[in-house]
C-alpha cells in the first residue's frame, strides 16, 4: 500500500529526514517511536504534502501511484489521512458544514455523488457515537473552544467519516487522559479492516496496549534504526532509548 | 471610451439651447454641473417648483463644500465638470443572444446560481421573459396595494404623494449633510421610494425581481423609506451579479424613517465593478446612509455585504432619537486586489435606554486596504444608552491591510459601551488542515471566509444570504495559492 524508499526531506536546508525506508501493507497497524527531534512528525507532515519540506531524495509509492507527486489535497482524497497533532480552529464553520464539504470532494474523486440530507445526518450520527462524541460538538465551530482531548477526538470522528485507505495518528494520544486515550484506541480499533492500515507516532507505549501495532519502529536521526514487534515498545518504555544509541555507536 | 466621446459629440455639436421646459427631447444633459444643469433635471422630470428649489439650495451647498479627504482611500481627483448629470433612461443595444455575451461573465452568473433568464436580462440581452416579469411585478403591486403600502420610484412620489416626500425628504440626511450627499440632492435623477402605513407589516420582502430592476439604477440614486407606527419592512438593495456601469462616480443616498413601534430593516449586498486585478478602473461608491429612529420603540438594521467597487466610502448609520430604540450594523467587507474601502457606521444615542449594536467583518485579500471606521456617540440626555461593537478582520496574504478607527464620544455617564476587536490571517496552517481533509486552496478559503463572516450573513434574508455566500467566495477567487 505504502512504500517508502530513501527518503530525504530537509526544511531550510537542515536535513531532518535522512534515508527513510519503510513498507506498509492493507491491515496493518505500525507504530512509530523515537526521541524528540528524531523526525516523526516531519514524516507525518512530508507523507500529507506539506510544502515546508523540501524532498531531496527517495520516493513514496501510495497504491502504485507517486504520492509527492500529488497536492495535499489530492493525497486526501486518494485515502491518506493524517491526524493532526495540533488541530486548527476554524471559527463559524460548523464540524457537520466542514465535514459535508470534505466528504463531498473525497466522495467526488471516486466518482460518486453526494450523499442525501438524510443519508449524512445518519452517517454523520453514527460516527460520532462511534467515537462517542456528543451530537452537540457537529454543531459547534470545527475545533473552536474544544479542550485538547475534545480535538483529538475530533481528528478520529473527522478520520471515521472520511474513511481513509491508510491513517496517520501523528502524537493523537498527547494530553489525553486515560479514559480519552481508551475512547481514541476504541474508535480506531473499530475502524480497523483489512484493507485499511495506521501509521501511528507515539512517545509512550501506553496507547500501544490499546492499539496493538504489528510493527514498532524507532526512528532516530531521520532514520528507522530499529524494528521489532509489540515488545520494542515495552523495551523502549522501560529502558528509553540510550540503548539504542549505543548500539548504533558500536555498531 | 467611444461612447464618451460620442455623448460630447452629440451635446457640444448639437443646437442644444439649455432649455429649462419640459418638452425636450435631448437624452443627455450637457457636461459639467452648473445652475442650468439641475433645472434641466428637474424640468425633464416635470418636478414641481419645491422641488427644484429643494435641488438647487442643494447645489448652492454643495458649491461651497470641499471633498472629504479623511477616508483612508487614494484615487485620482474627480472632475465634477466633466461629468453628464442626467441620462435618459433609454435601450442599449445590447447583445442579440447570450453567444455574444462576455464567457467570463456567464460564469460568474452561473457561480451565483442566477436563472438563465435573469442571466439574460442581467446581461442586457433582449428577451421575451419581460412580459413574465411585467405579470410578476403586477402580482407584487396588487398585494402590496392590498396592504396600503406605496412602493414606486422616488420620481413618481414626487408627481403622486408630494406630501410625504416633501415631509421626510432629507429629514434625515439634510441637503448640505455631506459633499456626496449634497451633490446627489442637486442632481439626482432617480431611486426607490416607500411607505408602510400604520401598523401594516409589508407582506413581501421589497427585493427579488428588483434584481433585474437594479441593473438599470442610476449613477446618482435616492431612496427614501418610511415605516409608519408599528410598521415593519425588509428593503433589499442591490445584486450579486457583477454590475458594470461606464459611470465611475456613484453617489446614493439612502434615508429611513422608523417612528414609534416601527422597524426597518435594509440589506444591501454591492457588486459594482472593482477594477481589474492591476487596479485599472472600477466604481468610485461615495454613498450616505442614514436611518432615524424617531418614535419610542423603533428600530433600524443595516445588513450590507460590500464586495465590489475600486473604492468605497459608506457609513449606513442610525440616529436613535426615539427611547427605547435599537440601531443595528452588520458588515461584510471584501476587498482584493487594489480595492479600497473604507466603511463603518455611526450610532447616536440621543434618546433613553437605546441600544446599539456594531458588527463588522473586514475581509483583506491582494494589495487591497480595508478600513473600519466607526463613530458611537451618546449625547448627553442619553440615559442607560448600550453599544456593542465588534471589528473583527481577516487577511488573507500579506500585502493587503485591515484598519480600525473605532470613534466615543460619550457625554452621559450611565452609557454602557463596550468594544472588541479581532485580526487574524488565513493561515498556512488552516490551509493545509483543509487541504489535509479534500478540500483545494479555493474551496478551503470560501469556507474560512464564509465562517468567519457568519453572524452578518445570518442576518441577510435566506435566498439573499445563499448568493451573497457564493459571491464572497467569487470575489476572493485566485487570492490564495
Amino acid at each position: 500500500m505504502l512504500s517508502i524508499k530513501n527518503l530525504h526531506a530537509s526544511v531550510n536546508g537542515n536535513e531532518i529526514l535522512r534515508g527513510v525506508n519503510l513498507e506498509i501493507k492493507p491491515g496493518e497497524v505500525h507504530a512509530i517511536m523515537g526521541p524528540n527531534g528524531s523526525g516523526k512528525s516531519t514524516l507525518a507532515s512530508v507523507l500529507a504534502g506539506k510544502d515546508d519540506y523540501e524532498i531531496t531524495e527517495g520516493s513514496v509509492t501510495f497504491d502504485s501511484k507517486d504520492l509527492l507527486e500529488f497536492d495535499p489535497e489530492e493525497r486526501s482524497r486518494e485515502g491518506v489521512f493524517l491526524a493532526f497533532q495540533y488541530p486548527v480552529e476554524i471559527p463559524g464553520v460548523s464540524n457537520t458544514n466542514f465535514m459535508k464539504a470534505c466528504l463531498s470532494e473525497q466522495r467526488k474523486h471516486r466518482g460518486l455523488d453526494d450523499l442525501k440530507p438524510h443519508e449524512f445526518l445518519k452517517l454523520i450520527r453514527e460516527k460520532a457515537a462511534l467515537v462517542e462524541l456528543d451530537p452537540k460538538f457537529l454543531h459547534r465551530s470545527v475545533n473552536e473552544g474544544f479542550s485538547g482531548g475534545e480535538k483529538k477526538r475530533n481528528e478520529i470522528f473527522q478520520m471515521a467519516m472520511l474513511e481513509p485507505k491508510l491513517a496517520i495518528l501523528d502524537e493523537t494520544d498527547s494530553g489525553l487522559d486515560i479514559d480519552a486515550l481508551k475512547i481514541v484506541a476504541n474508535g480506531v480499533n473499530k475502524l480497523k479492516s483489512p484493507e485499511n492500515a495506521f501509521v501511528v507516532i507515539t512517545h509512550y507505549q501506553r496507547l500501544l496496549n490499546y492499539i496493538v501495532p504489528d510493527y514498532v519502529h524507532v526512528l532516530y536521526k531521520g532514520q528507522i534504526v530499529k524494528t521489532g514487534d509489540k515488545s520494542l515498545a515495552l523495551e523502549l518504555e522501560e529502558k528509553g532509548y540510550d540503548w539504542i544509541k549505543d548500539e548504533l555507536v558500536n555498531a | 471610451m467611444a461612447t464618451e466621446d460620442q455623448i460630447i459629440d452629440e451635446v457640444t455639436s448639437g443646437e442644444y439651447k439649455y432649455g429649462f421646459t419640459s418638452n425636450i427631447d435631448q437624452e443627455f444633459a450637457p457636461i459639467g454641473l452648473n445652475e442650468d444643469t439641475i433645472r434641466f433635471i428637474s424640468a425633464k422630470k416635470n418636478e414641481p417648483e419645491w422641488m427644484l428649489n429643494w435641488r438647487l439650495k442643494a447645489f448652492e451647498n454643495w458649491q461651497a463644500m470641499a471633498e472629504p479627504n479623511w477616508a483612508n482611500v487614494k484615487y485620482p481627483k474627480v472632475d465634477y465638470q466633466s461629468i453628464s448629470y442626467y441620462a435618459a433612461p433609454k435601450k442599449k443595444e445590447g447583445p442579440k443572444s447570450m453567444d455574444e455575451v462576455d464567457p467570463e461573465l456567464i460564469d460568474t452568473f452561473n457561480k451565483l446560481g442566477i436563472p438563465l433568464e435573469e442571466q439574460k436580462i442581467l446581461a442586457g440581452v433582449a428577451v421575451d421573459v419581460v412580459l413574465d416579469s411585467v405579470s410578476v411585478k403586477t402580482t407584487f403591486k396588487e398585494k402590496l396595494a392590498e396592504a396600503g403600502v406605496i412602493f414606486c420610484s422616488i420620481s413618481e412620489a414626487i408627481q403622486e404623494h408630494p406630501e410625504l416626500v416633501k415631509k421626510y425628504l432629507s429629514a434625515v440626511v439634510p441637503v448640505g449633510d455631506n459633499f456626496f450627499a449634497a451633490l446627489n440632492s442637486a442632481v439626482f435623477s432617480d431611486g426607490s421610494f416607500v411607505y408602510i402605513p400604520k401598523n401594516t407589516r409589508c407582506p413581501m420582502e421589497l427585493s427579488t425581481y428588483f434584481r433585474i430592476n437594479a441593473a438599470n439604477t442610476g449613477q446618482f440614486e435616492r431612496t427614501l423609506i418610511i415605516a409608519d407606527e408599528g410598521a415593519y419592512v425588509s428593503y433589499l438593495e442591490g445584486c450579486t451579479a457583477p454590475m458594470r456601469d461606464e459611470n465611475q462616480l456613484h453617489a446614493a443616498v439612502v434615508e429611513l424613517v422608523a417612528l414609534k413601534d416601527a422597524e426597518i430593516k435594509y440589506s444591501t449586498v454591492q457588486n459594482w465593478y472593482p477594477g481589474d486585478k492591476e487596479g485599472k478602473g472600477g466604481i468610485y461608491n461615495f454613498v450616505t446612509k442614514r436611518g432615524i429612529c424617531q418614535g419610542a420603540n423603533s428600530k433600524i438594521s443595516w445588513t450590507q455585504v460590500e464586495t465590489g467597487s475600486a473604492v468605497t466610502w459608506k457609513y449606513p448609520s442610525v440616529l436613535l432619537t426615539g427611547d427605547n430604540s435599537i440601531g443595528e450594523f452588520y458588515s461584510v467587507a471584501v476587498t482584493n486586489n487594489f480595492q479600497q474601502a473604507d466603511t463603518g457606521t455611526k450610532m447616536i444615542h440621543i434618546g433613553k435606554n437605546t441600544t446599539s449594536r456594531i458588527v463588522s467583518k473586514g475581509i483583506s485579500a491582494g494589495k487591497s486596504q480595508n478600513s473600519y471606521r466607526g463613530l458611537v456617540k451618546v449625547m448627553n440626555r442619553a440615559d442607560n444608552a448600550k453599544n456593542y461593537s465588534q471589528c473583527d478582520s481577516l487577511l488573507i496574504g500579506d500585502k493587503c491591510g485591515a484598519h480600525t478607527f473605532p470613534y466615543l464620544e460619550v457625554d452621559n455617564q450611565s452609557a454602557n459601551i463596550e468594544h472588541e476587536a479581532t485580526t487574524s490571517k488565513i493561515g498556512e496552517d488552516m490551509l493545509f488542515y483543509c487541504n489535509q481533509r479534500g478540500l483545494d486552496d479555493e474551496k478551503a478559503t470560501a469556507m474560512i471566509v464564509n465562517g468567519f463572516s457568519k453572524e452578518v450573513l445570518d442576518k441577510l434574508p435566506m435566498e439573499f444570504a445563499v448568493e451573497a455566500k457564493k459571491l464572497l467566495a467569487i470575489s476572493l477567487e485566485g487570492s490564495v495559492g
